[in-house]
């Protein structure tokens, strides 16, 4: 099948795109796969992720990679899932009503251990909502979206470089840790021009998928090592490979019951958790005094920086906990600061990542969300103005 | 520093590659930062469109323009969308043959002939540069060297040409 699709098992390093550009924040994404070694794209387009398919479109045949547009994005998730287990560095890009499409083949690859990357491009919702317009709305549907206890990783970038890194990021820590990983972007990212540096082919360390090392006999391939992850052997290679979506052995065999469950599925779960140095990501702002606390993502991070200095300049001590991994949520990170008694959540949603936060630091800071049903960046006047008047309250 | 550019006109008037082209000369040809976002959907292929710059000394923190500095005007529908802007902005520019500013304006207006310029150059479709041109000389936001880099890169080579003459005689209106 790898012949008949002559998928891109090594690719070859391409150092054509090194240099600063003036990008846009869909193709610095996509720029990002490809410097990661993704050669294998299928997806279907939508607004505001089409820039991605569309520049894969040119670039991914010019080194020799696969591009497919499928007929929907149920078919698009199970492409780059089978492109994955053939070996090849694979990717798909949608947004929302995509997203939902995508979550029951998502799942699938939560369980069958299969390193690849889904970017969603946000916009309104729900269903086809405001396809022009931003959203942070599908961050709970990331976390949960899927059935049965998933345990994922999900990044949000800020910035089309920051789409270029966290792109190339996310396609290490998948290889590293054999899962999907999300790249939640959202449509002022996406769409938004800005200078891209690309450094040179090696300069961002990327994580090559670690295979047996144990004669083919011996092989099972999903006996984890002691991080927990369990190498993995191509399809193709000569191991004996099996992959289902029913609970099963180490051998991959269908066992579904209590006690094959109590081992494959919180195990899922742990490699996630207990690796956390491979994908947490956060970046503090002003909060050395800080006593409130603005925690914010993606383009909303960027209002909430500027709120963070206007609420300054009225004597606030405020500062900002970015989250550019936003799931498994970086508690210990955000307990660890302290001083902290009033926190704002600013997301383009109706109150999502705040639930978390409740959850992590509702026992010891008053927790607020600002925010907005989709279509607009919350401002940062709004968001200042929402530090203020939480700093002035009572505790 | 912070300046925040608006290009407004139809779509097809080439006011997205003008903001494109401004945002690229910041951003490749000058130690400045530039945010560019611009309108999506039908009405960039006809209908109503804009297309906003945002130039600074630093990174830009929030891209969103909401009171720009300099306004460039390519139709009267545009001025209708941008009246309160057409008050408040530094520098007003606007085609002369498309656009009529009636004593509204703001501290700077300047009202050229772009696209009647671009005709006498034989494509109408270069007016967009000529306003650059006009844009460079009236705002001194980014050196002259820097627009012509960027606009020599951001169109196909067999139009370099044409369009840097644009430019040029944008400059000179």
């Amino acid at each position: 099948m790898s012949e008949a699709l002559n998928l891109v098992l090594n690719p070859e390093i391409d150092a054509s795109q090194a240099g600063p550009h003036f990008m846009l924040g869909d193709h610095a994404c996509a720029e990002g796969a490809l410097y990661a070694g993704c050669r294998f794209f299928a997806g279907y387009p939508i607004t505001p992720a089409t820039e991605i398919a569309e520049y894969l479109s040119e670039r991914l045949p010019e080194l020799g990679g696969q591009f497919i547009q499928m007929e929907d994005e149920i078919a698009s998730m199970a492409a780059v899932l089978g492109a994955s287990v053939a070996g090849a560095k694979s990717m798909t890009a949608t947004s929302g009503p995509g997203f939902s499409l995508m979550v029951e083949n998502l799942g699938l690859g939560y369980m069958m251990e299969v390193p690849t990357v889904v970017v969603n491009v946000q916009r309104g919702g729900p269903s086809t909502g405001l396809p022009t317009l931003v959203g942070q709305q599908d961050m709970m549907q990331a976390r949960f979206g899927s059935h049965g206890d998933t345990t994922m990783i999900a990044l949000a970038p800020q910035s089309p470089q920051e789409a270029f890194e966290l792109t190339v990021h996310a396609f290490s820590i998948a290889e590293r840790l054999r899962t999907p990983v999300l790249v939640m972007m959202d449509e002022v990212v996406g769409h938004m021009h800005e200078r891209v540096i690309i450094p040179p082919p090696g300069q961002i360390p990327v994580f090559q998928r670690r295979r047996p090392d144990v004669p083919r006999a011996e092989y099972l391939p999903y006996r984890p090592g002691s991080d927990l992850v369990p190498p993995m052997a191509l399809a193709g290679d000569g191991f004996a490979v099996r992959f289902t979506g029913l609970t099963h052995d180490e051998s991959g065999k269908a066992v579904t019951t209590y006690d094959a469950q109590q081992l494959l599925v919180p195990r899922l779960r742990e490699k996630i958790l207990r690796n956390r140095e491979a994908y947490e990501r956060t970046e503090l702002y002003r909060t050395e005094d800080a006593s409130t606390l603005v925690v914010a993502y993606g383009i909303t991070a960027r209002a909430a920086r500027r709120a963070v200095d206007l609420a300054r300049e009225h004597g606030h001590p405020v500062g900002l906990f970015r989250l550019a991994t936003v799931w498994p949520f970086p508690e210990e990170r955000l307990r660890s600061l302290h001083d902290v008694r009033k926190i704002v959540v600013a997301e383009i949603n109706l109150g999502q990542v705040v639930l978390e936060v409740e959850r992590i630091a509702g026992g010891y800071a008053q927790v607020t969300h600002v925010g907005s049903a989709g279509g607009r960046v919350p401002s940062a006047e709004a968001i200042a103005e929402a530090c203020e008047s939480a700093a002035q309250r009572s505790p | 520093m912070r300046k925040e550019v608006r290009f407004a006109g139809f779509g097809g008037q080439g006011v997205i590659l003008a903001a494109y082209v401004l945002g690229r000369a910041v951003s490749m040809h000058t130690p400045m930062h530039a945010t560019m976002t611009q309108s999506y959907g039908p009405e960039s292929r006809g209908g109503a469109c804009e297309a906003d710059v945002v130039v600074s000394d630093h990174e830009v923190d929030t891209p969103e323009v909401e009171r720009p500095d300099i306004l460039v005007l390519f139709s009267q529908e545009a001025v209708a969308k941008n009246l309160e802007n057409v008050r408040s902005a530094s520098l007003v520019l606007s085609d002369v043959d498309l656009v009529r500013l009636d004593g509204e304006v703001a501290r700077k207006a300047v009202s050229l002939p772009f696209t009647r310029t671009a005709d006498a150059l034989g494509r109408r479709i270069v007016a967009n540069m000529v306003m650059l041109g006009a844009l460079t000389r009236a705002s001194g936001l980014v050196p002259r060297e820097a627009m012509e880099a960027a606009v020599a890169e951001s169109v196909k080579p067999s139009t370099r040409e044409l369009n840097l003459k644009a430019f040029d005689a944008g400059i000179r209106l």
